[in-house]
């Protein structure tokens, strides 16, 4: 093979991260660690490849996590791992990707290509890599996306005594398919996605084993309970919307489910109105405002975002080191169950940056999913470095 | 880019292109005078007609790119002299019936690399802006109404990176001066559209080529702000004049953004399809 038909451009980029959690409270179970400030250490290389005409593309995002006090959350994973081809009106993508659906901020009701990395963060942002084939085809109409999603992922979950953990421990390594080929079961999604005017339009569709599982407590050998997962065979139709007009954008997406008890909905809907330059002063102050809602019966997955409302802000100072500070608040309107959180981050020099990242419970009630992370708010400070 | 101007990318046509350069060719040819005969006519109460037939005219020399393609590194420089520095790559594809289409993709700082912007500029009302946050490897539409706010933390404003259409501004030719040797024409424009950062603009049209040389900005309070000058211009397709170094000084914090510009390449035959908010996610 000529070398020219090789490659043309590569790129070797990512991050090396130091991080230390901070625990200001004591744990809900004595027999979980109770260290107050938690080390961790992330690793994600990036290599990007592309053809000389710009056709073919070779990704691979290996990503590593070592962290002192939760043997779970040391865990490797393949971010990415893909071969894609772009034609004139399609594009074939092979191998492990991330696929991000959806509008909302305060919940990502209609992403479900990926699987929760939920040790990363309890914020659900951070996903794990998904096999999958995707042929993807551009129309006048809009974009059309066709998924074949193979080798299911369980989800992550802490350690037996980690923090983050919840009420009771989970067996993460016992899952429960429904699915007789468990996790060598085949999944399909189909999207398609357009922009008209000042609208953005999404419509999907998924079937498949659930990312979701159910968590029904068992007993084990010692007496003790805990969760053990159950990943079931669902049918979800999403749709999202998002209306973008001046200095507002309104947003809703939610879907439908089959699967787990009778069929429900969930829906988050809301949204970001803009104060530019803020003062004269180039910052630009974002309100948000979302409404969480979820009709799911006890059969299902427990959610905390039955009856929610969620009130943020996002601070871009626009500055050289590119500083960013959101906040949010998310309050059950049922059991007043409140949670805080916050991030931060701005360049330190051209290669490093700092983020800083909170979470906090208040005045949560034993019923409240939250009850068993009710003493686990921390602080995370997160240094980076990009090469 | 679109024409010798500090335009980076979109651009909002309110007329079609074959209504200025009628108008363009009454202005400058009323009255069977030669164009420089027009423009070198006394100022007065034609200052206006005179301002605005040198920015028509910079325009019309500018038209037929159909699109571009260039690289660019932007260093911000602080009041006391510490620097950053981004690189971006920029595609435009020349609007016909609408305005431009663009998108810039950033490969520098490290932290942000692989985020891209995709805009399509309008007519009218405001234009359609996406972003590509790869670490999230989410594409969101965004509001596209802050045209005074400081682009990724340099001196330049959303707005002095829009190409300046014709009909966005009102002119007033001021006076025929020289700047570094070059005879110019000096023409005041003031922003006829909402929310910008500026009371009026003083921009210095170089006589031989109408290419911006230099640009004077003024806060709404009428305070001198800003300075941008742009060099090195070099000729594409034997037609279209680009710079290869655009300064731009703020003289109230003394800080300042250098973009230096390479790697021009023209009619690479863009189309519609490429510009498309659900290809932005694979393009670093």
């Amino acid at each position: 093979m000529a070398p020219a038909a090789i490659a043309a451009e590569w790129e070797l980029a990512g991050f090396a991260a130091a991080e230390l959690r901070l625990f200001p409270n004591s744990t809900i179970d004595a027999a979980q660690n109770s260290e107050t400030v938690s080390p961790a250490f992330t690793l994600q290389p990036e290599l990007h490849v592309q053809s000389d005409s710009g056709s073919d593309r070779f990704v691979a995002i290996p990503f590593l996590k070592a962290d002192q006090d939760d043997s779970r959350r040391s865990h490797g994973d393949l971010r990415e791992l893909y071969w894609r081809r772009q034609g004139d009106a399609w594009a074939l993508l092979v191998g492990l990707n991330r696929v991000f659906w959806g509008v909302a901020e305060a919940r990502h009701v209609i992403d479900i290509i990926n699987q929760t990395d939920q040790v990363e963060s309890p914020f659900a942002e951070d996903k794990l890599g998904q096999g999958m084939l995707n042929l993807q085809y551009f129309a006048a109409v809009g974009t059309f996306d066709a998924y074949l999603l193979t080798g299911f992922r369980d989800r992550t979950f802490p350690d037996d005594d980690a923090r983050l953990r919840g009420l009771l421990p989970i067996d993460a390594d016992n899952p429960v398919f429904e699915a007789s080929s468990r996790r060598r079961h085949v999944d399909w999604a189909l999207r398609w996605s357009t922009a008209i005017a000042d609208w953005d339009i999404g419509l999907s569709h998924f079937r498949g084993t659930g990312r979701e599982p159910r968590l029904p407590t068992s007993l084990r050998a010692d007496g003790t309970a805990q969760f053990v997962p159950h990943y079931d065979i669902i049918d979800q139709t999403g749709l999202d919307l998002q209306f973008t007009h001046d200095a507002w954008i309104w947003k809703l997406e939610g879907f439908s489910r089959r699967g787990q008890g009778r069929r429900f909905i969930a829906l988050a809907g809301g949204f970001e109105y803009t104060l530019f330059n803020l003062a004269g002063q180039g910052y630009d102050l974002g309100l948000l405002a979302e409404y969480l809602y979820d009709d799911r019966d006890a059969v299902a997955p427990p959610t905390r975002f039955d009856d929610d409302i969620f009130f943020g802000f996002r601070l871009a100072l626009n500055d050289a080191a590119g500083t960013e500070i959101k906040g949010g608040a998310i309050l059950d309107r049922h059991s007043h169950a409140a949670s805080f959180s916050i991030e931060a981050g701005w360049r330190l020099a051209e290669r490093w940056r700092l983020n800083i990242e909170g979470l906090a419970f208040h005045r949560i009630p034993a019923r409240d999913l939250l009850y068993g992370l009710r003493r686990d708010d921390y602080l995370q400070l997160q240094l980076s470095r990009f090469f | 880019m679109k024409k010798a101007n500090p335009a980076l990318f979109s651009t909002r046509r309110i007329a079609p292109p074959w209504a200025k350069m009628i108008m363009a060719a009454f202005l400058l040819f009323a009255g069977g005078h030669a164009a420089n005969d027009a423009l070198a006519g006394p100022a007065g109460k034609d200052a206006a007609g005179k301002g605005l037939a040198i920015a028509i005219e910079a325009d019309r020399r500018d038209h037929g790119f159909k699109d571009y393609a260039a690289d660019m590194t932007m260093t911000l420089r602080s009041s006391n002299g510490s620097e950053s520095h981004r690189r971006l790559s920029i595609k435009v594809l020349e609007g016909r019936d609408d305005g431009d289409k663009s998108l810039i993709v950033f490969s520098r700082p490290r932290d942000i690399s692989g985020t891209a912007l995709l805009t399509f500029a309008h007519k009218k009302g405001n234009d359609d802006q996406w972003i590509y946050l790869p670490a999230l490897k989410r594409v969101k539409r965004i509001s596209s109404t802050n045209r005074s706010g400081a682009f990724v933390g340099s001196e330049f404003a959303y707005e002095d990176l829009i190409r300046p259409e014709v009909e966005r501004y009102t002119y007033l030719w001021l006076r025929d001066e020289a700047v570094d040797g070059q005879p110019a024409h000096a023409v005041e424009r003031t922003p006829a559209y909402q929310n910008s950062g500026y009371r009026r603009q003083i921009v210095w049209y170089d006589q031989a080529e109408f290419r911006v040389l230099r640009i004077e900005f003024f806060d709404r309070n009428n305070a001198l702000l800003k300075r941008f000058t742009a060099s090195d211009y070099q000729k594409y397709l034997g037609k279209y004049w680009r710079p290869a170094l655009m300064i731009m000084i703020n003289l109230q914090n003394d800080k300042s953004t250098n973009l230096s510009w390479k790697n021009y390449e023209f009619k690479n035959g863009y189309n519609n399809a490429y510009f498309n908010k659900n290809r932005i996610k694979n393009l670093r």
